[in-house]
């Protein structure tokens, strides 16, 4: 074996006077940085083998460990960055595909982050929310184009007949995140929070583990390329079925479950061997069409005597808006689009970092489309891959959206440190991974109490600067785009985007 | 009467209950010096207890009819009125491990780091909750009524 | 209501302590014979050795009969117990009656009938006025050697006592091993080394056949098998037999080698009852009645015959020997049976690490454990004894008892969670 050109990522400090040598990091550390030597009564770092997760450095009684980017520096070189370089020496020494986890990281524009609010001064009033009723109620699901009412005595009764309906407290819902590709904890933290918030949680891929079943109501089940999982009592279960077209990490290829994190449990959700590799296939092997598509929509709809919505996930590409548009044509109740930035357990690095469209255009694009064919109704659109806060669901619903999932800031919320390292099944803070050692790091007590917190503070701040413009229900914000305004941006990406650059009234 | 409770699925063995217990029992309360300046180096008062992924911190029970009470030799070890805990009086101990004999758990620890004596979780005399259950990061252990 | 206690050691305190749990009005008397405030009996020793002064001999604070509103005569001989009037005769004459009596009048010494056992230095060692005796004989007439005639736990005592006074100490023992009736053979040859190592002279098979006297004291004895060993005093330790002298043939009170009790402590006569060394309770061990001289049976019993005379029914379990005693700075631990008499209806498992050295033993009966003897080790011993206690089927951790890191976790995860948060189920 030759040697590895390889250096650290990063750096740990250990600040000598604080450490106790109490071994907490060598316990904590499933990378093996830490060393107790117990001949001197020290402890020890090999930081080639350090993700940057700060599992040490959080739990450290002393605060005696700092993990910093690695001083190491390359010749300055705007050309080839260091981690164009380090790519090179990977798959010199390893030929292979590269792999990692979580979202895109590369520096492209986000538009959120170059879109402003509106405010109301003097000519309308703003309202405080603490005073007043502020509606975040949100219904997904396709909308009659009107609706009958008769009148019969005192009672108004609705005539028309409305299709199923998902009713959320507030329009946010938890993205799909398989068992499997996160712990059994973190499915129940997000089951649980679901429940408490009023929203909905989505199995991902993977099946739904028998003890979860109790949380039907508040789950989304997904039915992907592999169909791991899928049985009727799966599908009559969840309150809504979504097929799983594309994800925004890695749109056009399949996805790919290493057999090491396919352990027993996970083997029996997904109904497949234990310790083999769960591979779903880039395509559904039966959709090849739009028509193919309505064809699986129907047979769930079939499947569950017309009772719940069924969705469709696509990832955000170049031609987004006419296959939102097909895909509504094709009867689904709603549309997830997730965009570039989009999380994953487990993605080439090549495909997260350079395929697909951010988010901000993909629902600008298809809300525009959709409007202009008329169809809006028909189908409600969700918005995926890389919400951030509160700001980035009240852009994401002026630009169009119904609701916004959130997949990687609940992982934050559960401890997520975003090291991207998800595909080695290694997580430090129990979330993406199987191990037995790692997987009770997730308290889902804990984990279920940080997301409804979580949830709870955005929705107040979503309810704040829904009072500042003036607006007393989030209904009356979708597709407003007159409350949004561009700043940095060029005349294309204002057009694209549906706005109007800020100081323009 | 508040116990700590030991809830061992979420036990990750970090053993940061062990390392602020034995601060909270040492001379100087602080962590640094406990560590590295005391000697002998104090002792903490539980035992964590490992098993491939399982882990589990055992502080006593303050058990109701507590065996170790009962056998205490020299009644050393007595109930306190006021806490309810099961305190072990460090004077009057003579180190006959005879608590250590009777106790189910295996809570009490042999201190020979002097004079002999038994030694044991006290819930942390005086403050509102075990140093333990304010340090485990998991809630592994919790102190409910 | 009057209740009447004989008695005021662990077995009195348990009782004292369970009427004023359940009755806090009705009086309590207690009547002994020391004059002491209540003691710890087993630290005698400890203050013969030096290794405490007399203030830490209290077993419960100055303020105990006062916060327990106890009244106490202290230093009053009980002659005889009189069931049918529900008196009691005291040395002197005098009686109190009562109501509700507890006998736990403990232990007597046995003397054996040797020649010489009258004379001046020797001595039996069961009682405070013991040390002071030998504390005497040390100190007024510089005694420097002593046999202990007896190679059980109180004779182990009392020579490590004495060697902590500088003594030269001979211990005696009919038996071919010391211990004998605590450990098993392995157990007893390894405390025997410790013993030697710690000075101390064994002569085991034999007893001694006569204490030779000069001007009325000891000054050496003769051996069964004629040596010679000097010694200015002689600690007679062959064992206890439970104290009942009190209670006439015709009381009704039924005894056999000590006083028969139910589960509820309460003896053949309503309204008495008896606790500790001088009762004969039962040992779930083996099934049967019979006097277990140890502290925390003595506390527990008493305890439980407390709750009955407080009108409160609760049942003893059962109890089984065990102790914890240190030889020669090693500690040990001997609970329940440890040396079956058969090999066919008991399995043990050992583990012997001479070097250290640490030894330990567990012997089972139908997969149960029902001894232990850890010598070396003994942190978390008690977990064995709950498991004793609770009859546990030890089968699916059988492989595990012995390893070092053999504890809670190696339990079924389901008794754990029972024993541990009460969860779960018994198994
Ligand atoms: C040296 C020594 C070491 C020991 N070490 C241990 C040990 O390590 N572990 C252990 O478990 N056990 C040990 N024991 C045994 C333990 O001390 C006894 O089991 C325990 O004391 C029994 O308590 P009790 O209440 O039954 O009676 P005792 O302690 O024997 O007390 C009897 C009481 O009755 C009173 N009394 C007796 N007769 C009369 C009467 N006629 N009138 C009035 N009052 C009377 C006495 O004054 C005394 O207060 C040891 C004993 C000795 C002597
Ligand atoms: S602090 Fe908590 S998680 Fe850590 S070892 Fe103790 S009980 Fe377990
Ligand atoms: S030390 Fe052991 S026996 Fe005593 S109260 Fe605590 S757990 Fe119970």
């Amino acid at each position: 074996m030759s040697l590895s050109l390889l250096t650290a990522e990063f750096h740990v400090e250990r600040d000598e006077i604080r450490c106790i040598a109490c071994q907490v990091c060598v316990r904590q550390c499933a990378n093996d940085v830490h060393v107790y030597d117990p001949d001197d009564d020290r402890v020890y770092s090999d930081e080639t083998r350090c993700v940057g997760c700060h599992r040490c450095a959080t739990l450290c009684p002393t605060r005696a460990l700092t993990i910093r980017c690695t001083p190491q520096e390359f010749r300055a070189n705007a050309n080839w960055s260091p981690s164009i370089i380090t790519s090179v020496f990977k798959q010199a020494e390893t030929g292979g595909v590269l792999l990692t986890g979580m979202g895109c990281d590369q520096p492209y524009p986000i538009y959120f982050d170059h879109i402003l609010l509106n405010a109301a001064q003097v000519t309308n009033p703003s309202i405080d929310p603490l005073r007043e009723p502020m509606e975040l109620r949100t219904f997904i699901g396709r909308k009659p184009e009107q609706v009958g009412v008769v009148q019969d005595r005192d009672n108004m009764r609705l005539e028309t007949r409305l299709a199923p309906q998902l009713v959320l407290e507030t329009p946010i819902l938890f993205s799909a995140m398989s068992y499997g590709s996160i712990s059994y904890n973190a499915c129940l933290s997000l089951a649980r929070a679901a429940k408490e918030c009023g929203i909905l949680y989505n199995t991902g891929e993977g099946g739904l583990h028998p003890t979860l079943y109790e949380y039907g109501p508040y789950t989304i089940a997904q039915v992907a390329s592999g169909r791991f999982g899928v049985h009727r009592a799966y599908l009559e279960t969840a309150a809504a079925l979504e097929i799983k077209i594309g994800q925004g990490a890695k749109p056009g290829i399949g996805g790919h479950l290493p057999g090491e994190k396919v352990s027993e449990d996970v083997s029996r959700t997904r109904m497949i061997p234990q310790g083999t590799d769960a591979l779903s296939p880039a395509p559904h092997h039966d959709i090849y069409s739009i028509e193919d598509l309505r064809q699986l929509i129907y047979a769930l709809k079939e499947a569950t005597n017309y009772t719940k919505p069924v969705g469709v996930k696509v990832a955000a590409v170049h031609h987004i808006a006419p296959i939102a548009s097909g895909i509504a044509r094709a009867g689904a109740d709603y549309i997830a689009i997730d965009g570039l930035r989009g999380g994953t357990g487990a993605a080439p690095t090549v495909i997260r970092n350079n395929v697909g469209i951010p988010i901000e255009m993909a629902i600008a694009a298809v809300d525009e489309r959709l409007r202009q064919e008329g169809i809006r109704n028909q189908v409600s659109l969700i918005a995926a891959g890389s919400i951030r806060s509160s700001a980035d669901v009240v852009k994401a619903i002026a630009l169009g959206a119904d609701a916004v999932y959130i997949g990687t800031a609940a992982l934050v919320a559960m401890g997520c440190h975003l090291c991207q390292k998800c595909y080695t099944g290694k997580c430090n803070w129990g979330i993406a991974t199987q191990d037995p050692y790692l997987t009770k790091r997730l308290n889902p007590n804990i984990g279920a109490r940080r997301l409804v917190n979580l949830l709870r503070a955005w929705s107040l701040e979503i309810k704040e600067m829904l009072g500042g413009m003036g607006i007393n229900a989030i209904e009356s914000l979708r597709g407003n785009r007159d409350h949004l305004r561009g700043v940095g941006l060029n005349e294309v990406e204002l057009r694209v985007l549906g706005i109007k650059a800020a100081g323009e009234s | 009467m508040k116990r700590i409770i030991v809830h061992e699925e979420y036990c990750i063995g970090c053993r940061l209950c062990e390392i602020y217990c034995l601060t909270q029992h040492s001379q100087s309360r602080k962590i640094i010096k406990a560590f590295k300046e005391e000697t002998p180096r104090p002792l903490a008062r539980l035992v964590v207890e490992e098993a491939g992924p399982l882990s589990f911190a055992m502080p006593c029970r303050h058990c109701e009819d507590a065996p170790c009470v009962e056998a205490c030799l020299t009644g050393a070890m007595q109930r306190d009125e006021r806490t309810g805990a099961v305190l072990c009086n460090e004077k009057r101990c003579v180190g006959c491990w005879t608590c250590i004999m009777v106790c189910p758990f295996g809570a009490i620890l042999r201190n020979v780091t002097g004079r002999k004596v038994a030694s044991k979780c006290d819930l942390c005399y005086g403050e509102e909750v075990p140093v333990c259950v304010a340090h485990c990061p998991n809630e592994a252990l919790t102190y409910e009524e | 209501m009057r209740y009447v206690i004989i008695g005021n050691s662990a077995a009195a305190v348990g009782a004292i302590e369970a009427i004023r749990q359940y009755d806090p009005e009705n009086p309590i008397t207690v009547v002994a014979d020391e004059p002491w405030h209540v003691y710890s009996r087993p630290l005698i020793s400890y203050l013969l050795g030096g290794m405490i002064d007399e203030s830490q001999m209290a077993y419960r604070p100055r303020d105990f009969y006062a916060r327990h509103r106890v009244e106490t005569m202290l230093g009053v001989q009980v002659v005889r117990v009189n069931p049918a009037e529900q008196t009691l005769t005291l040395a002197g004459g005098g009686t109190v009656s009562y109501d509700r009596l507890l006998i736990a009048t403990g232990g007597r010494p046995f003397v054996p009938s040797v020649p010489g056992v009258s004379l001046k230095g020797v001595f039996t060692f069961i009682r405070w006025e013991d040390v002071r005796g030998l504390e005497q004989a040390i100190e007024r007439y510089g005694a420097r050697t002593a046999l202990v005639v007896g190679g059980g736990l109180i004779g182990l005592k009392t020579a490590e006592a004495l060697i902590a006074r500088s003594l030269r100490v001979t211990i005696v023992e009919l038996a071919d091993r010391i211990l004998s009736t605590t450990f098993d053979r392995t157990a007893s040859k390894l405390a025997e080394t410790l013993l030697r190592r710690a000075g101390v002279e064994i002569r085991l098979g034999l007893t001694v056949s006569e204490i030779i006297g000069r001007e009325g004291r000891v000054d050496h004895a003769v051996l069964q098998d004629g040596e010679r060993v000097e010694c200015d005093l002689v600690v007679l330790a062959i064992g206890v037999r439970p104290n009942v002298d009190l209670i006439p043939p015709d009381s009704g009170i039924q005894i056999n080698r000590g006083i028969l009790v139910d589960q509820h402590m309460q003896t053949t006569v309503p309204n008495v009852y008896a606790a500790g060394d001088c009762a004969e309770a039962y040992d779930m061990l083996l099934g049967v009645n019979r006097p277990i001289a140890i502290w925390p049976n003595a506390y527990r019993q008493g305890y439980i015959a407390g709750c009955n005379m407080a009108g409160v029914l609760r049942e003893y379990a059962g109890g089984f020997p065990m102790n914890s005693v240190e030889v020669h700075g090693v500690p040990t631990i001997s609970v329940g049976i440890t040396d079956p008499p058969d090999r066919d209806s008991y399995e043990v498992l050992e583990r012997y690490d001479r070097e250290r050295p640490i030894y330990k033993r567990l012997v089972l009966r139908d997969n149960r454990l029902v001894g232990v003897i850890c010598i070396g080790d003994v942190d978390r011993a008690g977990i064995y004894t709950g498991l004793i206690r609770d009859r546990v089927d030890v089968t699916p951790f059988k492989d595990h008892l012995l390893t070092g890191k053999f504890g809670l976790i190696s339990l079924p995860r389901e008794y754990r969670k029972h024993l541990v948060v009460g969860e779960g189920i018994e198994v």
